[in-house]
């Protein structure tokens, strides 16, 4: 990272927060600092709801999820489009006819007190929790591999979002999402231009495609009705209907995009916007892992992509070990690298029975380079069983560092740092708001006719959140489980509170008293199951969902049908 | 004083405003169009690389 690389990541960070800063300086509005502007487009909504979803770590893992397992992990946005169509057509409407500013004000309409709170209460522990680990994920691979310290990088994206988020609330957000959005799809456009420039000559994109194809990286679609399989088009419709819809319509972080802006209508074009744009987006980004993989097929690869914890091994005690391998695997790749253009090169004469005995020895030869790099993580493992050996992280931005023209670098590091704040802006955002309304103003009602002080109180617990997102990831270090268990945390809750918000928008004459009762016990029976059966926490969205739904049919037959029409509507 | 939001007035009713595209169930239809076409595409390029 040099001098022209500092001015363009710098100067893009800090200007575009700056300028949001700047922008908004003066929002006194109790509903522009919660909801945006009152006259946000649909574009505008429409890349705020993008650049929330997309964290650093979308722009870090997902090429090295191309890389390492292909392009399959496409169909896990299957069902987005779908969620979205059902958020446009049946909760952003309602949403907006009733004025709310957060998903859970809905619930008090809906329910009654006790089911907002708990609707509420869900996503601050789930959301909270999370907050220092959106920080802290990106934080720790950029330290890694820039030699930066983390504790520097964590304070600086904190500070940064923190200064501009309090400044201006949702519309600062907005605002800045939208140039940091320009900032991402400029330099991932640049990368893979980058990336196709550098490719072998004669080779092209098509034979690379060829290439990544013949060795199992490019299978996007796969119709497979096996279980066992982690990708396939069925899961990902299923599976990806159910995050997505609980995620675009119920999580605050999301929700708050696009309710405010100039009309329904502009809210209803944003969403679409997305539900048209995100699986070829996630499919470019996929695609620029695989050709990586391609890339690094014809240049000498690392055998473990995070060299500092490599070379920390292999300057230790047991260096020699590290060393073999290192040889093993340069040979390996080599020989990889050569049964590849033996393929390429009977695939143009076209002779069949020669083209399929190249391809057998090409996959062949692939195989025996990724034993090679199984064990070199083996041996980090058997060194120190703390070493993370998942090395797909650093793939990508391995390439940036090592081989894009500086300028590009800082672009690219800038992208990364772009992602981090605007997903992170829009949670501290939500985290606020969800605080202020849900319980600091419903527990104060006389206090909510002081628009001034709800604005401040709005902005101080946007601090707060913030402050404690920063004190979180720089102490994260310390408790690596906790993060995986966060991680999980969300799957574990996002089912029951979709399961909520369907029956209060499709089984009407379910009541307050029903669904929160089903709530906790189809919470509990998630927790419980969660503790006892050793099944993909992916599913307990599902079961989660399907629990609350079914426990709140029960509980209100057996309280009585008409009850639920009599309860709620003053929380 | 604090204003409480105002509820939007305008309806489902309101149109998309689109060339083309008179109501929402259109381009609801579009987008799950849109959708199925990539998804076609997707599965299209698998063949074709695999």
């Amino acid at each position: 990272v040099n001098l022209a690389d500092w001015v363009v990541l710098l100067g893009t960070m800090i200007g575009i927060a700056a300028y949001g800063s700047w922008r908004t300086r003066h929002t006194r509005s109790l509903n522009t600092y919660l909801k945006g502007s009152q006259s946000a487009g649909w574009g505008t909504i429409g890349l705020s709801v993008m650049a929330t979803q997309a964290s650093a770590i979308t722009f870090l893992s997902i090429p090295g999820q191309g890389f390492e397992s292909g392009i399959g992990f496409v169909q896990n946005y299957f069902g987005l489009p779908l969620a979205l169509i059902i958020v446009c057509a049946v909760f952003l409407p309602m949403y907006r006819r009733l004025a709310v500013y957060t998903s859970y004000e809905f619930l008090g309409r809906r329910f009654d007190r006790k089911t907002r709170l708990l609707g509420a209460g869900l996503f601050l522990l789930q959301r909270g929790l999370s907050a220092g680990v959106t920080i802290y994920a990106p934080a720790i691979i950029l330290s890694t591999v820039l030699g930066w310290r983390l504790d520097v990088i964590v304070v600086f994206t904190g500070l940064l979002v923190i200064v501009y988020t309090v400044t201006g609330g949702s519309e600062a957000v907005s605002l800045t999402q939208k140039w940091q959005m320009a900032v991402i799809f400029g330099g991932m456009v640049t990368a893979l231009a980058v990336l196709l420039a550098k490719l072998p000559e004669g080779l092209g994109f098509t034979g690379a495609a060829h290439v990544a194809g013949a060795l199992g990286k490019l299978q996007a679609v796969d119709f497979s009705l096996d279980a066992s399989r982690r990708y396939t088009l069925w899961s990902g419709l299923l599976g990806g209907l159910f995050l997505s819809l609980s995620y675009f319509g119920t999580d605050q972080s999301q929700v708050q995009r696009y309710i405010g802006g100039a009309s329904l209508r502009e809210g209803r074009l944003g969403l679409m916007f997305n539900a048209v744009l995100k699986i070829p987006m996630q499919f470019v980004i996929l695609l620029l892992g695989a050709l990586l993989f391609v890339f690094y097929q014809f240049e000498r690869p690392p055998v473990f992509f995070n060299q500092s914890e490599w070379q920390r091994h292999a300057r230790g005690a047991d260096g020699a070990t590290f060393l073999a391998l290192e040889g093993r695997y340069a040979a390996a790749a080599a020989d990889t690298q050569q049964a590849i253009r033996a393929w390429l090169d009977a695939r143009s004469a076209a002779n069949a029975a020669v083209e399929s005995a190249a391809r057998a020895a090409m996959v062949e030869a692939n195989h025996r380079a990724d034993a090679v790099r199984s064990e070199a993580k083996a041996a980090l493992r058997a060194a120190d069983p703390r070493t993370k050996t998942k090395d797909s992280d650093y793939v990508f931005i391995t390439f940036i560092l090592t081989k894009l023209p500086h300028g590009a670098i800082g672009l690219l590091v800038a992208v990364m740092f772009a992602a981090a704040l605007s997903s992170k802006s829009a949670e501290l955002n939500a985290l606020a708001t969800t605080t202020t309304i849900d319980f600091w103003r419903h527990f104060r009602p006389l206090a909510a006719a002081d628009e001034a002080r709800n604005v401040r109180v709005a902005k101080r617990f946007t601090a707060l959140w913030g402050m404690f997102a920063v004190a979180f990831a720089l102490f994260a270090g310390f408790a690596e489980n906790l993060i995986e268990a966060i991680n999980i945390l969300g799957s574990i809750f996002y089912g029951v509170v979709l399961g909520i918000f369907l029956v209060a928008f499709f089984i009407r004459y379910v009541g307050g008293s029903a669904v929160f009762f089903a709530a906790v016990a189809a919470q509990t029976l998630v927790i419980v199951m969660f503790f006892s059966l050793n099944i993909g926490y992916l599913w307990y969205n599902l079961i989660g969902c399907a629990a609350c739904i079914l426990f709140s049919v029960l509980l209100q037959a057996v309280l009585g049908r008409g009850a639920g029409d009599h309860e709620g509507r003053t929380a | 004083v604090t204003r409480p939001p105002q509820p939007d007035q305008r309806s489902d009713a309101e149109p998309p405003g689109l060339p083309g595209f008179r109501t929402w169930r259109r381009v609801y239809l579009f987008v799950f169009g849109w959708f199925v076409l990539v998804v076609v595409l997707l599965a299209a390029f698998t063949r074709i690389f695999s």
